[in-house]
């Protein structure tokens, strides 16, 4: 707990030697009780969104001293499932956790294609149980400069795509996020200039990386709407936007997927999206990062480490690269 | 004394302009003096206060560490906002002033110092939390991010017209004032591309904005041109 900061308060604090803190889930859910006997009193016959129950997961803990598991202080789950990025719900950061609630994530289906032998659908349920779960505590550091440690409860990715036998041209992998107007008032912004499905892909060798995590959880439960339930991804030597949330596609393709964000705005965002401080990014440094929760007296800032600590693992994948051009 | 912008500013027939317009003004302020000092002061600490709403719900926010994770983020977005909208407001101010709410002219100082106040919180969070006071970190992000060095000058062009403000000064500078006070134009345009270049996926608030900017500020030329045409009609 040494760099956080003494006066927060509104997050329950996690002692780092815990990696499952029971009591913050109990917390949440005794809130949510509450929250719901609240709504029930004053709301008859009303139908209010509620937050769904979330799932505990059996998992195998991350061993300690590997990259599975970084050292530092964990992120509260408060603040992790607060602050988020997911602008299928609004663009502000408490977007999100308001209104995500109002996506359906049960039945939910994922359909693999594109370069593979085998060709299917997964179901939420194969999901769950179709998958050794594991947990890792990554770094998480997004593009905006601000960055959180969170334990992820999920499998690689390498596992999923060998079930569906990606054949030998398959060089690229393509994810969409959902895309169901009805649920999520981000997408009916008339203003917004995003080209919904979000989408995001990784190369192969990436996609195959050990460290590349298809998540369903954290803090030991599933994921709750606003982190991208039921299924989404974790790269943690890249920025948070490759992370694609609430997955429905997943295709193996012989050329690089068109991205979201590069599609947007290519001169800001790359392909790679390598967590960087030399590659200059005209909104945000890349040089420093405020390690979440920070506050206005103490930012709690930190050095943004290339690959984000990562390089050890990742860095022999962009071998005779010039990073500052693939970025 | 309700001021408006001439484009034309600085030529004698433009100085005969704000003549006639200072006279009129004179009526104007004789008429609000017609209601009782207190009652004016009482109003104008009123709208004070108001102003500085904002401010305080931020203070309370940060006293009770109730901002969230992240406020840096929210404290920045916050007070950008409110510099926004305060230049909204003190731009409104002299059209409204003369479209039949006359009194709304004595505030438009009052309004003019809090977008300085609050584009001054912006740029101290900003030292706090994005640079941590780094000399060498301003420079590197005044060069590589654009839109801060945007939203720099246009704090720098705030300094002057808010030292200025003070009424012995003003009344020194005499007509020069009107014209160094025109770069509240500068700072509006300068504030909505500095938004603009945040925007990064939504550009609703840009738009708004924009489109507001756009009626004040040719509100404004129609008038100078206005005046030009009547004064050529008189000539001729």
């Amino acid at each position: 707990m040494s760099r956080r900061s003494k006066t927060w308060q509104s997050y329950p604090r996690i002692d780092s030697s815990e990696i499952t803190p029971e009591s913050v889930w109990l917390n949440r859910r005794n809130l949510m009780k509450a929250a719901a006997a609240g709504a029930g009193l004053t709301a008859v016959g009303e139908a209010v969104a509620q937050p769904k129950a979330l799932k505990d997961l059996s998992f195998t803990e991350a061993s300690d001293d590997t990259p599975f598991k970084a050292t530092e202080d964990l992120t509260p789950y408060e603040a992790a499932t607060t602050y988020n990025n997911f602008y299928e719900f609004g663009t502000d950061k408490s977007d999100p956790v308001r209104h995500a609630d109002a996506m359906t994530t049960d039945p939910w289906e994922v359909k693999v294609g594109g370069l593979v032998n085998k060709p299917g659908t997964l179901h939420l349920e194969d999901v769950l149980s179709g998958f050794d779960l594991e947990e890792r505590i990554y770094r998480f550091r997004c593009v905006e400069a601000w960055s959180m440690v969170v334990p992820w409860i999920g499998f690689p990715l390498s596992k999923l795509l060998e079930r569906f036998e990606p054949k030998a041209e398959g060089k690229f992998i393509e994810f969409k996020t959902l895309y169901r107007r009805s649920e999520m008032r981000g997408t009916r912004s008339f203003t917004s200039i995003i080209d919904w499905p979000y989408r995001e892909g990784l190369r192969m060798d990436e996609a195959m990386n050990p460290l590349t995590l298809m998540t369903v959880g954290l803090y030991g439960k599933t994921l709750p709407n606003q982190s991208g339930a039921p299924l989404r991804l974790i790269v943690p030597w890249k920025y948070g936007f490759k992370n694609i949330k609430s997955i429905v596609e997943i295709n193996v393709t012989d050329r690089q997927p068109k991205t979201s964000w590069q599609d947007l705005a290519p001169q800001e965002y790359g392909f790679y999206a390598n967590v960087n401080p030399e590659v200059s990014h005209p909104r945000w440094s890349q040089a420093w990062e405020r390690r979440l929760p920070s506050s206005l007296f103490n930012p709690n800032r930190v050095r943004t480490q290339i690959f984000n600590g990562y390089a050890e693992q990742v860095a022999g994948l962009y071998k005779g690269m010039d990073l500052a051009r693939f970025y | 004394m309700p001021a408006f912008i001439d484009v034309n500013g600085g030529n004698k027939s433009a100085v005969d302009g704000n003549a006639k317009t200072d006279k009129a003004s004179s009526k104007i302020t004789k008429l609000s003096v017609n209601r009782s000092p207190n009652w004016n002061s009482a109003i104008r600490v009123a709208v004070f206060l108001a102003c500085l709403l904002p401010f305080m719900t931020l203070v309370e926010a940060v006293a009770t560490n109730s901002l969230g994770p992240d406020p840096a983020e929210h404290l920045m977005h916050v007070t950008g906002e409110w510099v926004m909208r305060f230049l909204v407001l003190v731009l409104l101010a002299t059209p409204l002033a003369r479209n039949g709410w006359p009194r709304l002219a004595r505030y438009r100082r009052m309004l003019g110092l809090y977008v300085w106040f609050y584009a001054t919180l912006h740029l101290l969070v900003f030292a706090q939390v994005y640079i941590g006071w780094s000399g060498e970190q301003l420079i590197e992000e005044l060069a590589e991010r654009p839109y801060v060095l945007v939203g720099f000058s246009a704090w720098l062009i705030l300094v002057p017209l808010g030292i200025t403000s003070a009424h012995t000064i003003r009344k020194k500078m005499g007509r020069y004032w009107r014209q160094l006070h025109k770069l509240t134009y500068a700072v509006a345009i300068l504030g909505w591309v500095h938004l603009l270049w945040l925007s990064r996926s939504d550009v609703g608030e840009a738009v708004i904005y924009g489109t507001v900017f756009v009626i004040l500020l040719s509100y404004r030329v129609k008038i100078a041109f206005g005046k030009k045409s009547r004064i050529r009609a008189v000539a001729s």
